[in-house]
């Protein structure tokens, strides 16, 4: 990291003390560390959210600095999830065949076609598809991990930008890029077990801890991919890169006028932010346990840029405080655990009206406070953004006649 | 100052023609520009003096028609608007289009003449001569108090000068000038003049203008357009005494 570069992004020290905090002091609360006043699940849950501030800092990168409003980021995740998914299954179920096996021994091909039974039993196939055929290494699934979804961003990328589609002709693109994917891996041809998803991922292969350490390890590993993210997106976005990017989302003519290949550096972002978001599904699977394609459903990428928003776009602590408020909020509700509100003719169920709330606060802060939740760190730190604008003059009284020139 | 016609040419727009739902924006249109040479283009509204800019930076595409650019006559048709842009084309629009949102340092950075390429630019860390660079280009159009201010809370006339600014951070070849002085006191037109003949000793520099007060005091070259081809070239007094100028632009 070049000299200077946390002194001129307070946010960052900042950022990375709090996440520590954070992580320490679930830590002592937890079950596996401490007295257990945070339930073993609840770890789960953050460490869950997590990864979601992580993949939050992946949109507002894509969106809110580089202006480029993705629906389709989730399925890199979901890809993510997939690839370390497929590993954690094989190794498991690899795990389960040789215990059940005892002392008789198998061959290499018999102990592959037990594997196979077990897994694609549920729909009705026994052979394990090509796509398989790595499944039995990690490093191979975590180059995959990488790899599959950073090649699906490059190339759609390339033909997307290239083709300059920008607006809302790309998010409805990046969109049913997403609804394809989904769709297709609910089909059992897949080979990834159709509408069942992988399931068991909970489960650590070689790791002989109980779920209330590894969940606890798994929120450190989440917390760590998180900080990283965090200060490579700071270090991207400060420089002059971010200054081309933000530019290219405020006038794209304009930075290709001045030179900048516009479509590289859209495609460089994409295919980024498309990785990290792979990353951060890579270790949100694991804790969730399951992955099935409804996870990739375009509402999921939908939500994202929800969270970005309401979090406020364009800063990377914006995206992690609306990822983070929004997802606790929503587990908070869904849990069924907020009381009802009766009004007298109508109970409201905050499970049912929850999403309408989410909604209703979206078009809220869109319209009242366009820097979301992260408005609220302006007026902790008093930061008042100068008023913009003014009255243009005519040309005849000229630039410093005006109003703001003067102070 | 150079004629144009005698010294290395910059630039050769020949036989361009280009047509919008059948509307014919430039029409058969020839223009050269030399090495060090200031010329001025005027033209009622829709003449296509826009148009034309937009052809030699590459935004729209003739239908017929070469563009010639540089010593070794590169086909500039066959570049994107970022390629034409590195090959040393300088474009100042209309309307001053700065980027707002940051500091009047951070434009000037992005406009400076440095690698383009997203990998480069990643790891592009400003040096003492950049830094350098950026106050003299500032200093130069009178924005060096205005370094560290959003260059969104400029007056109409400061963001007219930075992106002249940016114009010259980026160290063009040929500049093309769109109405410079839209916007600018009368102290500031003979600062932006001053300039721009300066300029034009050792860059190649086209102005379009309405004013013609203004273009009076360029004291170039001076081409007139008029349904997308030129109607007439030469010294201001001899266009303004051509008849068939007079009709279509002056008489008015």
């Amino acid at each position: 990291m070049k000299p200077g570069f946390l002194s001129k992004n307070p946010s960052v020290l900042w950022f990375l003390a709090i996440l520590a905090c954070f992580t320490l002091v679930i830590t002592l609360l937890s079950h596996a560390y401490g007295p257990g006043v945070i339930s073993t699940s609840m770890v789960k849950t953050l460490g869950k959210t997590l990864c979601l501030c992580l993949i939050a800092i992946a949109m507002d990168l894509v969106w809110g600095y580089t202006g480029i409003l993705s629906l389709g980021h989730f399925a890199f995740f979901g890809l993510g999830g997939y690839m370390i998914g497929m590993w954690l299954m094989y190794e498991r179920t690899r795990d389960i065949v040789l215990a059940s096996a005892g002392d008789f021994p198998m061959t290499q091909q018999e102990v592959r076609d037990a594997i196979g039974t077990q897994i694609f039993g549920v729909v009705g196939g026994s052979d394990l598809p090509a796509i398989w055929t790595f499944a039995g290494s990690l490093p191979m699934q975590l180059l995959f991990v990488v790899l599959v979804p950073g090649l699906l961003a490059l190339i759609f990328g390339w033909l997307a930008f290239r083709s300059r589609v920008t607006g809302v002709y790309l998010s409805i693109l990046t969109q049913a890029m997403t609804l394809a994917l989904s769709l297709y891996l609910f089909q059992n041809e897949s080979g990834l077990r159709g509408n069942n998803g992988l399931s068991g991922l909970q489960n650590i292969p070689g790791l002989a801890a109980d779920q209330d350490h590894s969940s606890v390890w798994f929120l450190w590993a989440s917390a760590f991919a998180l900080a990283l993210g965090y200060v490579l997106s700071a270090a991207i976005v400060s420089g002059k890169f971010g200054s081309v990017i933000r530019g290219i989302r405020d006038d794209e003519a304009r930075v290709r006028f001045l030179g900048y290949p516009v479509e590289g550096y859209k495609l460089f972002v994409f295919t980024l932010t498309a990785v990290i978001a792979a990353i951060a599904g890579a270790l949100y699977y694991p804790q969730a346990g399951i992955i099935n394609p409804g996870e990739m459903a375009p509402i999921a990428s939908i939500y994202l840029a929800v969270w970005v928003a309401i979090g406020g776009r364009g800063r990377l602590y914006g995206a992690v405080m609306g990822a983070f408020f929004v997802s606790i909020v929503s587990s908070w509700f869904t849990g069924g655990r907020v009381p009802d509100l009766p009004l007298g003719f109508y109970t409201v169920k905050w499970v049912d009206w929850w999403q309408v709330l989410l909604g209703l606060s979206f078009v809220l802060v869109t319209l009242l406070a366009p820097k979301g939740l992260s408005g609220l760190v302006d007026l902790l730190a008093h930061i008042r953004s100068p008023r913009r604008g003014g009255t243009p003059m005519g040309p005849d009284q000229g630039s410093l006649q005006q109003e703001e020139a003067r102070e | 100052m150079s004629t144009g016609a005698g010294a290395a040419t910059l630039l050769e727009v020949s036989g361009i023609s280009v047509s919008f739902d059948g509307f014919k924006a430039i029409n058969n249109l020839s223009f050269s520009i030399g090495r060090a040479e200031l010329r001025a283009v005027i033209g009622p509204n829709g003449a296509g003096k826009t148009t034309f800019m937009d052809i030699v930076t590459g935004k729209t595409r003739p239908d017929e028609g070469s563009v010639l650019w540089g010593p070794m006559s590169t086909n500039l048709l066959k570049r994107n608007e970022a390629q034409i842009a590195r090959a040393g084309i300088g474009r100042k629009f209309q309307k001053p289009t700065v980027f707002e949102d940051q500091s009047v340092t951070d434009n000037l950075m992005m406009a400076l003449k440095a690698h383009r390429a997203p990998w480069r630019v990643l790891f592009w860390r400003a040096g003492a001569r950049d830094a350098a660079r950026v106050r003299e280009v500032a200093e130069q159009v009178g924005l060096a108090e205005q370094l560290p201010r959003k260059a969104g809370e400029l007056s109409h006339g400061q963001k007219q000068w930075l992106e002249i600014g940016m114009l010259l951070a980026q160290e063009p070849q040929l500049l093309l000038v769109d109405e410079p002085a839209a916007g600018m006191t009368l102290a500031e037109r003979e600062q932006t003049t001053a300039l721009l003949v300066a300029l034009a000793r050792d860059h190649a520099v086209v102005v379009v203008e309405h004013d013609m007060e203004f273009v009076r005091r360029l004291d170039c070259k001076v081409t007139v357009l008029h349904e997308g081809s030129v109607l007439a070239e030469g010294s201001l007094d001899h266009v303004t005494a051509d008849k068939r100028v007079i009709e279509v632009y002056l008489g008015r």
